[in-house]
């Protein structure tokens, strides 16, 4: 009778702790490798960044670090949440990441999260990157920089030649910039193409042009687009804000956009089915078109110079979080994939654009042209755009802001708001977001 | 060679020991205690998974909390007073209504109908059976990435559908109404089936002599069905409400995949077809990073699950009173 009780506790006991084992064995157990063997280093991207040719050229130096890749093709909206909520809980996070320059501004204001690439020589390589890109990425201090500059978003205007023979336009690019020297140019081209009832819209969605247009006039003017310099919101008192608003209104009032919402699977079908013929191209929007177009659409393609006057949108930085465990091995892989070097390799690879004056400069980048885009010369159209880019200053919520005034611009493109409704849900919302 | 192990040879007891009582305190002990030390595993994995995150959440919705900031102030309700009057948070809470609504009611009635077909006698029974099934096994990421495409504005086969008969293409997304209707449809998709085989096992619980004897009094089918089928379910019916309320309150993966592109989870430029927990989402996570906020909202949802359960159970009992009438009690 003893023994049989003792048995049976002696099995409680051991499904007790079993359980209570079971619930915090998750806890633990993640120090893979902590001394000696080849060290592995994750980056974390979204998009394309063109970077497996490096990896291998890196590793093949470097035999002991191993390289692994995650996020790529992945886009921005999935990216973001994910490399926050990896922040914010302490793990989880690659030894690199790559932050997008909207939401770098959110970054920044915690430093802490990351690796002060000041303290590890990063000083040196200043001259690396254009001026802009650089102080980009210190914080407000200037004491910490988080990121290294990858890429910049010069700017461009792709078309199809196709669509615009059939509608009885030039297709010769030096023709079709000279076309739309103006945004108001831009819409009255539009109005020709659309007279022509070729069967697909002069462009694909308003909000890729909104942006485009707030980007340049913000540029060329006020230097700042949602916020000004200190920070303040500023979105119904800019005029830059305003003036892009408007010119926006004035396209979707001439009927040209196809109301494809960007990066929709409408957006997508829409590339493949031949819908639209304009598209506002940042360099990185290059590989999308091709991602997206097809081998089909190859040669049917061709880039023009964007109307107004150049622009930036978009562009990333590496960084690395302070919660990586093989920091000194991940900022040594920063540097080379940031490097002139490095960027000419993406660049060929995938078409985001140098940030790093040697590599805009670089015969490689000057002389470069795209296949797909019917030889267009990618390099010249885009690099020396780049060199001469003012940069736009983007505040503490500067991507909650954003996605309110796009989605009151796409609720006015699907006929759902006037203009003047629009506008007032754009600010409204806008300080509702900043206030959050 | 079966040898007792932990059976040790007797030792002589000595004049007057304790020994067996302490075998008895032993074994008072483990009638009375190894119960609760046998459930014990459910319950610590349920503080850890269920009450933890809940009271943690709720710690979290007292705070301004910023997911990347260093610190975090205490603010009290004002979170949840902000929220109450959060006007986009209401409109997501409609949807929400609204597409539960529009889901659950022909749902929930097409699979009772579904299981009384189930119920008769059919050639091949078990694979009809295993075929509702099917929509339920699919991922429903697939489902919901499919049915956005066969929604589409323009590229889309309902539209194309709607076009041969004369009716004009509709923006599935772009319309409130009509993106609630794509989402429902995806939602019955999957779960008709799924509940059309609980109400099918619940049918066959009842016994055939009930039938049989009913018949004889000159019941039709129909009549059987209303006056037996359908009373004898309510307990299953009631179920099925409330597990088709936590689950259509809580929608997510639907109308999130339903919509794509920037923003997807707002639901449309005007929010049109915005679930609760998509507020949420898009509160503590993307672009606002408020995890407070976000808390406060999943503390409201967890509310309204439970008043949407307890009006629907008092309703049903009330509907379904026939039977109650009858017992004698």
């Amino acid at each position: 009778m003893v023994t049989f009780t003792r048995r049976r506790l002696a099995a409680v006991a051991l499904v007790a702790t079993t359980a209570l084992l079971g619930a915090t064995a998750c806890a633990g157990g993640d120090d893979e490798a902590a001394a000696g063997g080849p060290v592995t280093l994750t980056v974390d991207v979204f998009g394309q960044f063109g970077y497996d040719e490096l990896y291998k050229e890196y590793m093949a130096s470097h035999p002991d670090v191993k390289i692994v890749e995650r996020g790529t093709g992945s886009n921005l909206d999935e990216y973001s949440p994910k490399l926050t909520q990896w922040l914010a809980a302490g793990k989880g996070a690659g030894d690199i990441v790559a932050i997008e320059e909207g939401l770098l501004v959110e970054y920044k204001a915690n430093p802490q999260n990351f690796v002060n690439l000041l303290d590890h020589g990063a000083a040196d390589l200043k001259g690396n990157f254009l001026d802009w890109k650089w102080n980009q990425g210190l914080t407000a201090d200037g004491k910490q920089l988080i990121g290294l500059g990858t890429d910049v978003g010069g700017m461009a205007m792709c078309y199809r030649k196709d669509l615009f023979a059939k509608a009885g336009l030039p297709t010769d690019r030096e023709a079709v910039s000279k076309l739309w020297p103006t945004w108001p140019d831009y819409i009255k081209v539009g109005e020709q193409f659309t007279a022509k009832k070729t069967g697909a819209s002069f462009l694909d969605a308003a909000t890729n042009t909104f942006n485009t247009i707030l980007l340049q006039t913000a540029g060329n003017t006020t230097g700042y687009s949602y916020y000004d310099t200190g920070d303040k919101l500023v979105v119904d008192s800019n005029p830059a804000v305003r003036q892009a608003y408007d010119t926006t209104m004035d396209i979707i009032d001439s009927g040209l956009s196809g109301r494809y919402g960007s990066w929709s699977e409408e957006w997508v079908s829409a590339f493949k089915q031949s819908k639209f013929a304009t598209i506002a191209c940042p360099a990185w929007m290059t590989g999308v078109i091709e991602g997206n177009a097809g081998p089909g659409a190859k040669g049917k393609w061709d880039i023009a110079q964007v109307p107004g006057n150049g622009g930036n949108w978009g562009g990333s930085f590496l960084a690395v979080p302070k919660q990586g465990k093989h920091q000194a091995e991940a900022i040594e892989l920063a540097k080379f994939l940031t490097s002139a070097k490095g960027q000419i390799g993406a660049f060929k690879a995938k078409g985001p654009l140098p940030s790093s004056p040697q590599a805009l400069a670089d015969p490689a980048i000057v002389d470069s042209t795209n296949a797909y885009f019917s030889t267009a010369p990618v390099g010249r159209i885009f690099a020396e755009g780049a060199k001469s880019l003012k940069p736009v200053y983007m505040g503490p919520k500067n991507q909650a802001v954003r996605t309110e005034v796009e989605n009151a611009v796409r609720s006015v493109e699907l006929g759902k708001r006037s203009p003047e409704q629009g506008w007032a849900d754009a600010v409204g919302n806008a300080k509702k977001a900043a206030a959050k | 060679m079966a040898v007792q192990l932990d059976a040790r040879p007797p030792v002589a007891p000595a004049p007057g020991t304790t020994r067996p009582s302490r075998g008895v305190r032993l074994s008072r002990f483990d009638t009375r205690y190894s119960p609760y030390l046998y459930i014990a595993p459910f319950f610590l994995l349920f503080g850890v998974f269920g009450i933890y995150p809940l009271a943690y959440t709720f710690w979290v919705s007292l705070h301004d909390w910023d997911l990347l900031g260093a610190d975090h102030p205490f603010v009290g309700l004002d979170n949840y007073s902000e929220l109450l009057a959060d006007p986009d948070f209401w409109h997501s809470v409609v949807n929400t209504l609204g597409i539960f609504v529009i889901s659950t009611v022909p749902q929930l009635l097409l699979a009772l109908w579904l299981a009384n077909l189930l119920n008769r006698r059919l050639r091949a029974r078990t694979t009809w059976r295993m075929a509702v099934l099917i929509p339920n096994v699919t991922s429903t990421a697939a489902v919901a990435i499919v049915f956005a495409v066969l929604f589409g504005r323009d590229f889309g086969m309902i539209n194309w559908l709607l076009d041969h008969v004369g009716v004009d293409a509709i923006d599935w997304k772009a319309n409130r109404l009509a993106s609630w209707v794509a989402i429902s449809a995806m939602v019955d998709w999957r779960w008709t089936g799924y509940n059309a085989l609980i109400f099918l096992a619940a049918m066959q619980a009842i016994p055939r002599d009930l039938y049989e004897s009913a018949a004889i009094d000159g019941a039709g089918r129909a009549r059987q069905f209303w006056s037996i089928t359908v009373p004898l379910l309510k307990p299953t019916i009631i179920f099925a409400v409330i597990i088709s309320t936590i689950g259509g309150l809580q929608l997510f993966t639907e109308p999130r995949l339903f919509n794509s592109g920037t923003n997807a989870i707002r639901g449309g430029p005007l929010r049109e077809s915005q679930t609760v927990t998509m507020y949420m989402f898009e509160n503590a996570f993307a672009p606002h990073y408020n995890f407070g906020y976000g808390s406060a909202i999943a503390w409201l949802l967890f509310a309204l699950i439970a008043v949407v359960a307890a009006v629907n159970v008092l309703l049903l009992r009330r509907l379904g009173g026939g039977a109650r009438k009858e017992d004698p009690r």
